[in-house]
């Protein structure tokens, strides 16, 4: 494929605001979890909430779109500048030539969570504050942000579960090859809400710890929330040396179980050797991974397994969720500014929270931070309903 | 800026149509609309066991797929396929809310791995052992519209026949009252980069400024604006009139999308 450059890129997650406070994080191997105190939530469990969210003020003539999703996605567009890198862009493209793909698990449903407890005791109707499109709908954290930005380009959510917003970027990769438009605003949004903490839980996926990826006696994930942007457009012919680009997208269906990844990682394994495929690149070619890696027993094995079969056992990986959390929708585009900041700094964050590495798991996983020049990472993101995606993101010499 | 494709296969369900060769029938003006309750299939796709935890938006996505795809003369688990729906499974979201809702909050597995919106992907990929990329979509009332530019987008760039799926069906009170979704529909589409037995049109569609197109005949009118996945209808008309010529689909507040039909002779 065509390589796209990232023009600018943002997160916010429970390690930090910003892409300088997420990488002093990751440096600092400082974890954002903590025992979950989420509204009225009451489960053993550990969280990654992001601080602020609440105090985020939407502009008044979006106010239909308030919601603790729509919140996030406000707090993330103004770091690091990105909002004005977007305002720059659509002044440069015009505002149709810019699309917004985003991926979101969720969306606002925490919103409909709190209306249910707000129903009318007579005929159980939904308060008349209820804005179903702003706030429920997978779209809304979408349009929100192309309303926010002036926008007018196609817009649409992705919804593939954890992997909604690695698959974002081939999207906006495709319209942009289609020539419909110059560049995108690509991204993922999730936020904390019951349906998903009580969810993992009643399938036994998530644990009382902080999570612990690939150790030996891992037992589950911890839920975070996140909202992670990147502006992508054509990349030159001869990018500027440092620049961070978009080499390759790979995706598969695992076409095996709803909840429960393929136990030998096929899916996995394919999507990661389309990625090489398409950025027209070896294994030998990656540097780094940075792992799905959610801390259930079974999703590191297969991943592990997948991970071998491709790249063979000495390639450093490791996974950020035992700082940030799994942040679901957001996790891809989180992992993918995560991979970017690694590739510009030379900097593999080990994992943490993980004290001993599975022995069954046979590739090799950092457990402390390593600094190297990097030229090119790969970035994995899995989900419900088998659908996996992988990201090469490389520098420019 | 034009993509095209064929449309290789097609498949219709929603109220009063059973399926593609019924709903070109009376879209065409050859039969006359009679509206009824969409009747929904049991997914023989499906293992018995999943076909007991599936609801009505999965079996209305599947329905649709495995008619569009009995037409194409490809294998199934080959295509790649774009799934677009406005909601996901309505009734599966309120049951979890409301359990979320009280002081005891205990919520079924199935029903929270149900939830995802990809869960008719996931079956569809799972009972057809479809492994390539599949993608998952949701534009609220633009989710047809934005799954059809995607889908073109992916089989004009990637060179690959591919599945397309668009469906949504209601939602209990007292969501119902804020999404009032009146019952199921969907529509399939099998799109091919070149002209194959199956074929029956070529398909070409570009980004407009034109006001979108409605249609006349009423019934079809309040249908397509009752159901995103109806926003197809337009374009259904064109299929089943097996004429050539152009409609503008509704897509966004500042855009449309200009389709053009030519049938494949």
């Amino acid at each position: 494929m065509r390589s796209l450059l990232l023009k600018k890129f943002t997160a916010a997650s429970c390690i930090g605001s910003g892409a300088a406070a997420t990488l002093q994080s990751l440096l600092d191997k400082r974890s954002g979890l903590k025992s979950c105190d989420f509204e009225t939530v009451d489960i053993d469990t550990h969280i990654g909430e992001v601080p602020g969210v609440d105090q985020v003020r939407l502009p008044e003539q979006l106010a239909k779109f308030d919601c603790r999703n729509n919140r996030l996605a406000e707090l993330a567009l103004h770091q690091d500048e990105f909002f004005d890198a977007v305002l720059q862009a659509a002044e440069r493209f015009g505002p149709r030539r810019i699309g917004v793909f985003l991926g979101t698990s969720t969306a606002g449903i925490l919103q409909t969570e709190l209306a249910y407890r707000e129903r009318d005791p007579a005929n159980g109707a939904l308060p008349a504050s209820f804005e179903y499109a702003g706030t429920h709908n997978s779209f809304s954290v979408v349009d929100y942000v192309r309303r926010r930005c002036r926008l007018q380009g196609p817009a649409v959510a992705v919804c593939c579960a954890c992997a909604s917003s690695a698959k974002a970027f081939g999207s906006a990769w495709r319209m942009i090859e289609a020539g419909l438009i110059d560049a995108a605003v690509v991204g993922g949004v999730d936020s904390l809400c019951l349906t998903t903490l009580y969810g993992f839980q009643s399938l036994q996926l998530s644990s009382t710890e902080p999570c612990r990826p690939f150790d030996v006696a891992r037992d589950g994930i911890s839920i975070g929330e996140a909202a992670a942007f990147a502006l992508l457009e054509r990349a030159p012919t001869v990018p500027e040396p440092g620049s961070v680009l978009l080499l390759g997208i790979g995706e598969s269906s695992d076409a095996y179980h709803m909840s429960a990844p393929h136990p030998e990682g096929l899916g996995a394994r394919r999507a990661m050797q389309a990625a090489l495929a398409s950025a027209g690149l070896e294994a030998a070619d990656i540097d780094y991974i940075n792992l799905h890696g959610t801390g259930t027993p079974s999703n590191d094995r297969s991943e592990s397994q997948a991970v071998a079969e491709v790249f063979g056992t000495q390639t450093p990986c490791s996974s950020t969720k035992g700082a940030t959390g799994h942040t679901l929708g957001a996790a891809g585009a989180l992992e993918a500014v995560i991979s970017v900041l690694a590739v510009k700094h030379g900097f593999m964050p080990g994992g943490v929270h993980t004290a001993n590495i599975d022995p069954a798991l046979a590739i090799h996983y950092l457990k402390d931070n390593r600094h190297a020049p990097l030229m090119r990472v790969l970035s994995n993101s899995f989900g419900f309903g088998g659908a996996n995606c992988s990201l090469i993101f490389g520098r420019a010499e | 800026m034009s993509l095209s494709a064929y449309v290789s296969g097609l498949g219709v369900l929603g109220p009063g149509l059973a399926n593609w060769p019924e709903a070109a029938a009376v879209l065409s003006g050859r039969q006359a609309y009679r509206a009824a309750a969409s009747v929904l299939p049991t997914p023989t796709l499906l293992a018995s066991a999943e076909r007991r935890r599936v609801g009505r938006t999965v079996k209305l996505a599947l329905a649709v797929a495995l008619e569009a795809t009995s037409h194409a003369d490809l294998e199934s688990a080959t295509l790649a396929s774009v799934f677009t729906s406005s909601g996901g499974d309505g009734h599966n979201c309120h049951e979890l809310c409301q359990a979320l809702s009280l002081s005891v909050r205990e919520i079924s597995p199935t029903r929270f791995a149900n939830s995802v919106h990809n869960a008719a992907a996931g079956y569809w990929s799972i009972g057809a052992g479809a492994t390539a990329a599949s993608n998952v979509l949701c534009a609220h009332d633009a989710s047809f519209t934005a799954g059809l530019l995607e889908a073109m987008t992916q089989v004009a760039v990637d060179n690959t026949p591919l599945l397309l799926v668009a469906y949504d069906s209601e939602y209990p009170q007292p969501l119902h009252a804020k999404r009032p979704i009146p019952d199921a529909f969907g529509t399939a589409l099998v799109l091919t980069p070149e002209r194959r037995p199956s074929s029956v049109a070529k398909l070409e569609v570009s980004l407009t400024d034109l006001p979108f197109d409605r249609l006349q005949d009423a019934d079809f009118e309040n249908m397509r604006h009752a159901f995103p996945s109806a926003r197809a209808l337009p374009l259904l008309r064109l299929l089943a009139m097996r004429a050539g010529g152009g409609a503008v689909l509704e897509y966004l507040d500042v855009s449309g999308l200009q389709v053009r039909v030519e049938p494949c002779a």
